[in-house]
């Protein structure tokens, strides 16, 4: 496994299937009534967060506590050395000082864990890097669908929203074309640019022309601050013509799922109702978070007799 | 010794067209004689069998940093390294701190310049006071001050009042002088950390179009017809600034154009891998933009080659890529940009590079004593070996920042021997790199 997850770039077709078949064994053993194993013990962990987080750190730093690692939690605000003018690479190699194994990176600056996986010894995961990526989030995502339809090949995948601003939107779109799914990127010009074109992706302005064929609606979190930027006149307008409703749903193939990589901005981009419907599997998602998680901290950690093991 | 003798170099010097081996003879400071010389006793005799000899570089546009960071470069600093480039005059951009607005700021700088002695430093003079782009500086006093600043910029940023433009425009027409605009749209380059493309799109970095420059180039241009103005247009960087320059000049306006050594050399693909030290501004384009940018210097659209040289201290460029101020260092590797990247492909020749990087600049600031190699000129003179190559080391550079993306390339073209005013001011600027 790579020592460095910091883009899906670098995960081949059987790099993913590896990640995601391990999740699955993983999730098996966790569902037992002792959930931890004893894989990385000894192994330190450190959350280092710029950025807010609830999900992605919880999901983290469950996963390493299951696997017995030591967890360390750096949130980069007013309490911290940050606050008072610490560099990130003083940052971390501060954290590398107290032998870390690993850091799991969270940045509202595009690039930032591949500028610190040169910096430092210990493996580097990318949990979002500002409109980047978040390829654990991508992972899991694949994992949900897969999960569904058994196989990612030629499975129809609609993202909407904002895709310009999305690092899940980046993550999942070179996640599901390297699995062979065929994906379409579905917004306003202003969310969804025509460069897109370029990662293997189809683009449409319309999600009412795209709806009813695909097997995934996977719908990105609009920010309210995309409005103050013009990108878009209101988010009422936002809701109606690119919105998830019962409406578009009732046109949806009776096993299409509805995604959500959340927090949900109910009303927005997804309406109430439609968030609790069974097809939707936004729970399910957070759930197979923390095997994802778990997984490539194994494969990345564990070393190659745990591998094995 | 009352001087030097250049033996058996081939003297390059467009002003004149002269391309022929000979030698040439500095004595008191001034070029003595060009030609075939036996009679040079007492001068130390300096073998440029296979070497250029050539009018010293002139950089239309270098930020010496001093006033106000010279932690990062000092007026006696950037003019070792640019000796050390073969550059015999720079022009200080003006936005130090505080902002050479006034005649007094100007007139220190160009003082500096003068006792540390190793380049002539053109002052530039901002356009606006603290180059706000609001009230005009004080550009006549500048004008008339010791510094006799003849170029006019905001330089860092565009001007985007188009009424502040015509009015500067206007005003500077009294004196012959140069409204030189650093070509941005604020509003459409807002948070730009790269060029705007699918490079950028992948990387989730915010773009900057090549619109930002090319509505603020025609702007210009259209000011500059209505205003008579002469007009130059700081580091072009896009295919569509180079075409609207080259229509304005087909036109007969007073237009010139500079492009920098990095946007010829590399593209936005040097940034997949977030290097703070590849951000600049303008951004680095795309391969259509280079090939337009070269061609642009080929047919003599884009007249200078200029550096934009923006020393970074290493702990503003070692952060986060979105927090890394643009800018990198380019005294030192401009002429082995400019023979690896033009003259080794087969685009310019040695003496269009020499044009580029001494004559039409020299001759776009007015500045008499550069950019020529003439009997009786001061001894202003780079000497160059076209063929010798040598590997990028920023450690080894005079500049006091270190803020390069070409470390570890190898380059062609190597600076022999730097003279300013009769004096040599660089010998071998990167001999002891050889064993590297």
């Amino acid at each position: 496994m790579h020592k460095h997850l910091l883009s899906m770039d670098q995960l081949s077709a059987e790099d993913i299937t590896k990640i995601l078949d391990t999740a699955s064994s993983l999730r098996q053993m966790t569902s037992r009534p002792i959930k931890k194993l004893p894989t990385l013990r000894g192994r330190t962990v450190c959350n280092l967060f710029y950025e807010a987080s609830t999900r992605t750190r919880i999901s983290f730093e469950l996963a390493a506590k299951r696997l017995s690692a030591d967890v360390i939690n750096f949130a980069a605000d007013s309490k911290s050395s940050v606050a008072k003018g610490e560099s990130f690479k003083d940052t971390a190699w501060t954290l590398e000082a107290m032998g870390v194994d690993a850091i799991v990176v969270r940045h509202g600056s595009s690039g930032a864990p591949e500028q610190l996986s040169r910096w430092v010894q210990a493996s580097v995961l990318n949990a979002g890097d500002g409109a980047h990526e978040h390829p654990t989030q991508a992972l899991l995502d694949l994992y949900s669908i897969r999960e569904h339809f058994k196989d990612l090949e030629g499975v129809k995948v609609a993202i909407v929203g904002d895709i310009v601003h999305s690092r899940v939107a980046r993550s999942n779109v070179k996640g599901l074309v390297t699995m062979g799914a065929d994906v379409t990127l579905v917004g306003p010009p202003t969310l969804v640019p025509q460069q897109a074109t370029g990662w293997g992706a189809e683009v449409s302005y319309s999600l009412d022309d795209v709806i009813s064929d695909v097997d995934v609606c996977y719908l990105l979190r609009v920010q309210k601050e995309r409005q103050a930027e013009q990108l878009f006149p209101s988010l009422r307008e936002y809701a109606a013509i690119w919105g998830l409703d019962s409406k578009r749903v009732a046109k949806m193939k009776p096993d299409a799922l509805v995604m959500h990589p959340g927090p949900m901005n109910r009303g927005v981009e997804i309406a109430a109702d439609v968030s609790e419907l069974p097809r939707s599997i936004i729970l399910d998602q957070v759930a197979n978070g923390l095997a994802i998680r778990m997984s490539l901290l194994y494969l990345m950690l564990g070393g190659p007799e745990a591998v094995s093991a | 010794m009352t001087g030097y003798l250049i033996a058996g170099g081939r003297v390059v010097d467009p002003s004149s067209g002269q391309d022929a081996t000979a030698d040439v003879l500095i004595v008191d400071g001034k070029v003595a004689e060009i030609g075939s010389i036996s009679d040079a006793a007492d001068a130390q005799v300096i073998d440029a069998k296979g070497l250029i000899v050539s009018p010293g570089f002139v950089d239309m546009h270098t930020h010496l940093r001093e006033p106000g960071r010279e932690d990062e470069e000092t007026i006696a600093s950037a003019s070792a390294a640019a000796a050390a480039g073969g550059f015999t005059a720079v022009c200080a951009m003006p936005n130090t701190d505080p902002v050479a607005d006034s005649a007094s700021i100007v007139e220190k700088v160009w003082a500096l310049g003068r006792e540390v002695g190793l380049v002539q430093v053109v002052p530039a003079g901002a356009l606006s006071k603290g180059q706000k782009g609001e009230k005009m500086a004080d550009i006549g006093e500048m004008i008339q001050s010791p510094a006799k600043v003849r170029l006019f910029t905001d330089d860092g940023h565009g001007v985007q009042d188009s009424l502040f433009v015509r009015r500067t425009m206007e005003y500077l027409v009294a004196f012959d002088a140069i409204y030189a605009e650093h070509c941005e749209d604020a509003a459409l380059a807002a948070g730009g950390q790269m060029h705007e493309g699918d490079r950028s799109m992948s990387l989730g970095l915010r773009g900057v179009p090549a619109a930002a420059e090319e509505l603020m180039a025609a702007r210009d241009i259209e000011l500059a017809r209505l205003t008579g103005c002469r007009l130059h247009l700081l580091h072009i960087s896009t295919a569509g600034t180079v075409e609207l320059v080259r229509k304005a000049k087909a036109e007969g306006l007073r237009v010139t154009a500079e492009a920098t050594p990095h946007h010829f050399s590399i593209t936005d693909s040097a940034l997949e891998n977030f290097d703070p030290n590849c951000k600049v501004n303008p951004p680095l384009r795309t391969d259509d933009d280079v090939r337009a940018v070269i061609e642009g210097l080929r047919d003599g659209t884009i007249d200078a080659i200029a550096t934009d040289h923006a020393p970074h201290a290493l702990e503003e460029k070692d952060q986060e890529f979105s927090y890394a101020p643009p800018g990198m260092v380019g005294l030192e590797t401009a002429l082995g940009l400019a023979i690896t990247k033009l003259v080794e492909p087969g685009h310019l020749s040695i003496a269009e590079v020499v044009s580029r990087m001494s004559t039409q600049p020299a001759a776009i600031l007015g500045l008499d004593q550069q950019g020529r190699l003439a009997r009786g000129a001061t001894a202003n003179i780079c000497v160059f070996d076209p063929a010798a190559t040598w590997r990028v080391e920023p450690s080894s550079f005079r500049s006091l920042s270190r803020n390069t993306p070409f470390r570890g390339w190898e380059l062609t073209g190597k600076v022999v021997h730097t003279f300013f005013e009769g004096r040599e001011t660089s010998r071998d600027q990167v001999a002891e790199l050889e064993s590297a």
